[in-house]
């Protein structure tokens, strides 16, 4: 039966060909917009720490001082050496790390290679624990580690590839800066898009390539990029950084439960009170705990013109579809004569609508398929822009198959409105004004 | 006397749910374009902001230091001799920020050294030696720095005595917004500790990073020598002419590199670019736009043709009637085109209340700018004249059909 059905749809829809393109061709572009807006929203906003996001979470605290106080106000986004160093020493989380970025010089032992800047982590030892981040050969520094200053180095498969040509690198040496450092680890590259653990780095793109103690890179001088928020009379003076009243640094900690987190909130506030109650902090307490999503979220980290370039999409979608509903309902309607000889040999209004219906669908794989080619033609133009996110504007498998379960439901949904008026035609009228 | 409207929407009863449909097609588009032409000109201007500088004649170049060194201080005075030296090079300098750069200082201004919250919060700092030459700045009040008002920003940093700026040079925009009334030349501001004053005021000079709208011009110079040291970093800036870019960027990394070759080339640009590149999500925002609204326009106006070339299909005998009842062809064109005018009517008066609509969600979505006025009356014309320029090609198929199809069955 359903094949009867293509096959008159087939008829039908190549009896008025302009018009048939007509509604193809407005079915396709408005795909196309939606796919190519919607996977580029898609991409940006992918949790970036499958499995582990809703278990790792961001702390802030509110170390600034009463002169700008602001009630509902929120803290800065990264703490002070000092905080992040009690927390630490507090150790109350599951797993925590204390982190910031830098670019260092690194010159590879192969000397006809030049030196070459690239960006570094420095943090505590659980980073890699913490983010789940794999290693290929080797494994992390130890807080002993942290605590030595000791002059070890991670590195990412890129890094190893370039400098070390692959091989298992652990405990060979690599210059960087001034200083030399042992390899005592390599991990597969890790480039969480968006880069939620440190957005003052660039957002989206490749990441770091180097990770080495946040302490061996204070002893060696290591600068670090990012933001540095200086509140009172903090000076954003790199070498006094450790005692200065300026923010640089991000924590994050891994609380496994509901209970802990609430717990480890309960623990902030109160550390935020006794530093009240020292006179290190002035305002009352005020921490919030982040869990990567809503961290992200906060951080308002997808673009704003792209939701709105997706809102768009969307309503072109709708002028689209309304436009085909209309090409459709006089279509339809038009064929009111050939219905009503259907209905009078014996096809129910059941039959009616799904042949009717069955045209509609075959608009919207077609327009699915147009809509497919514009929106892999779109993802190709957006990844010609130099943004940083360009490059992961790629179709998945997932979008692929919305592109056509979308193309096909709204056609369908489209062709409801004129199927069901075509079908309610009376047979006998009908044939009598013939 | 135009064609009577009344047997016209007597007509378009018979096709109610179609004639919805176009309205609400016409309505959306409306709305949309609307809304989008008007986001379109936010991204123009954006991209247009003027930054104050020579922006086609200034030239960058960044140089990474392999670990740390003594003599920072006097081996950059050596490189700016060096770059003054490079044929067609008209000025030199290094500064720790550049427009349109991303990254930089900002710093807070209070107008008394007992001021709670600051006057403004965020203004743009730039640091460096010769900001104003180099930049090729337009001074509108005041003067350019002194040599002997200089001193190293590590020393400020470090807080060591004797090394706060003294003095200041601000943007037209920072002035009027310390001093709403007055002069701020000559007055004392509070941006460290000790006051500094205005001793210059400066046209336009953009922020280093992306601004709050409206704050794109709050900037400020002060009077610290920068230097590639750990941590800071700076970027030399050089300004030729906008042919001699090119040379003379190689010939400025190849002297750098021949002055001291243990340092990487971190940064190489023309201004131009490092603009272009600030701005290119804008572009490709406007540009998205763009083709949305006009892929928008043509479906729109795809879909009056072939919905207007059914109904002229649909009522052959109808009009072949009319016309031999003495209609003349110019009365069926008029017909279909006055028609045509008041589906669009319909569909625009409800249009412009769904833009309002969309701009409402923008606002308190996006936090964007409510869509002014003028653009619903330039969205009605431009509806209009699409529905008329539509329709024109079903209509004179209306009008040439024959008076002897009346008479056929």
């Amino acid at each position: 039966m359903f094949a009867y059905y293509l096959e008159l749809a087939w008829r039908s829809l190549r009896r008025n060909k302009s018009l048939t393109a007509l509604m193809i061709f407005a079915v396709a572009l408005g795909i196309g917009a939606c796919m190519t807006t919607l996977t580029v929203v898609h991409v940006l906003s992918g949790d970036p720490l499958p499995g582990r996001g809703d278990r790792v979470y961001r702390v802030l605290l509110d170390a600034e001082p009463m002169d700008s106080y602001r009630k509902d106000g929120n803290p800065l986004d990264q703490v002070t050496w000092v905080d992040g160093m009690n927390l630490l020493r507090d150790g109350k989380a599951d797993r925590q790390a204390l982190m910031t970025g830098g670019n260092v010089a690194v010159t590879p032992p192969d000397a006809s290679l030049d030196p070459f800047y690239i960006g570094a982590r420095y943090s505590t030892s659980d980073i890699f624990s913490l983010f789940g981040i794999h290693f290929i050969y080797g494994g992390a520094w130890t807080a002993k580690d942290d605590a030595s200053r000791a002059r070890v180095a991670v590195i990412t498969r890129r890094l190893n590839d370039k400098v070390f040509g692959g091989a298992n690198s652990v405990g060979r040496n690599l210059r960087v800066s001034d200083a030399d450092l042992r390899v005592i680890g390599v991990i597969d590259d890790w480039d969480p898009q968006p880069h939620f653990h440190d957005l003052d780095m660039n957002t989206y793109g490749d990441s770091e390539r180097l990770y080495l103690p946040l302490g061996t890179s204070r002893d060696l001088g290591l600068g670090h990029s990012g933001s540095t928020n200086c509140y009172g009379n903090g000076r954003s003076s790199e070498k006094e950084l450790e005692t200065q009243s300026c923010t640089w640094l991000q924590y994050w900690v891994e609380l496994d439960t509901a209970a802990k987190r609430d717990a480890y909130h309960e623990y902030l506030v109160n550390y935020s009170r006794a530093q009240h109650d020292h006179g290190r902090f002035e305002r009352p307490p005020n921490v919030r705990l982040f869990d990567v999503m809503s961290w992200l979220d906060y951080k308002r980290v997808v673009p704003g013109d792209v939701k709105i370039q997706a809102w768009l999409a969307i309503g072109f979608l709708i002028v689209c579809l309304v436009n085909t509903v209309g090409l459709m309902l006089a279509k339809f309607l038009r064929r009111s004569g050939e219905v009503g000889v259907r209905r009078a040999l014996g096809a129910t209004r059941g039959e009616i609508l799904t042949q009717l219906l069955t045209e509609a669908g075959m608009i919207g794989l077609a327009g699915g398929i147009g809509g497919l080619v514009l929106a892999i033609l779109g993802l190709w133009l957006v990844r010609m822009q130099p943004h940083e996110y360009a490059k992961l504007a790629h179709l998945d498998f997932t979008m692929f198959l919305a592109t056509f379960a979308l193309a096909i439901a709204s056609t369908v949904v489209a062709g409801l409105l004129p199927a069901l008026r075509a079908c309610r035609v009376a047979p006998a009228l009908q044939l009598k004004t013939q | 006397m135009p064609m009577d409207i009344l047997p016209i929407l007597a007509s378009l009863r018979r096709h109610k749910v179609t004639a919805i449909l176009l309205i609400l097609e016409i309505a959306l588009t409306c709305a949309i374009v609307c809304n989008a032409v008007f986001l379109i000109g936010l991204r123009l201007d954006r991209i247009h902001t003027p930054s104050g500088v020579a922006d086609n004649e200034l030239i960058m170049v960044r140089m990474s230091n392999i670990g740390g060194r003594s003599d920072v201080r006097a081996r950059t005075l050596e490189d700016l001799a060096a770059l003054r030296g490079i044929p067609g090079v008209r000025s030199a300098a290094i500064l720790a920020q550049t427009p349109f750069g991303y990254s930089g200082t900002t710093s807070s201004i209070k107008l008394s050294s007992d001021q709670k919250l600051p006057t403004i919060s965020y203004v743009s700092t730039y640091f460096g030696e010769g900001v104003v030459n180099a930049f090729g700045l337009e001074l509108v009040q005041g003067r350019d720095f002194s040599a002997d008002e200089y001193h190293w920003l590590q020393d400020l940093n470090l807080g060591l005595p004797g090394s706060s700026p003294r003095s200041v040079i601000v943007t037209e925009a920072v002035a009027k917004r310390l001093f709403p009334d007055g002069n701020a030349l000559g007055k004392d501001v509070y941006i460290y500790d000790e006051p500094s004053r205005v001793i210059g005021i400066v046209r336009h000079l953009v922020t280093s990073q992306e601004w709050v709208p409206g704050q794109e011009d709050y900037s400020m110079i002060l009077p610290m020598r920068v230097s590639p040291d750990a941590g800071m970093g700076g970027t030399y800036v050089m300004r030729t002419s906008p042919d001699q870019r090119d040379r003379v960027l190689d010939a400025a990394v190849a002297k750098l590199k021949g002055l001291d070759p243990r340092r990487v080339l971190t940064q190489k640009s023309t201004l131009e670019k490092q603009r272009a590149t600030f701005f290119s999500a804008d572009r490709a925002t406007a540009g998205w736009l763009i083709a949305t609204c006009a892929a928008l326009l043509v479906v729109t106006a795809l879909g009056i043709v072939g919905l207007g070339s059914f109904w002229v299909a649909q009522r052959r005998r109808q009009i072949g009637v009319r016309r031999a009842l003495g209609a003349r062809r110019v009365d069926i064109l008029r017909y279909f085109q006055t028609e045509n005018f008041l589906l669009a009517t319909f569909g625009i008066v409800l249009g412009m209340g769904m833009a309002y609509g969309i701009s409402l969600f923008l606002v308190l979505q996006y936090e964007l700018p409510r869509l002014p006025a003028h653009y619903l009356p330039m969205g009605a014309v431009l509806l209009w004249l699409l529905g008329q320029g539509a329709v024109l090609s079903p209509a004179l198929r209306a009008a040439s059909v024959p008076p002897v199809v009346a008479t056929r069955g």
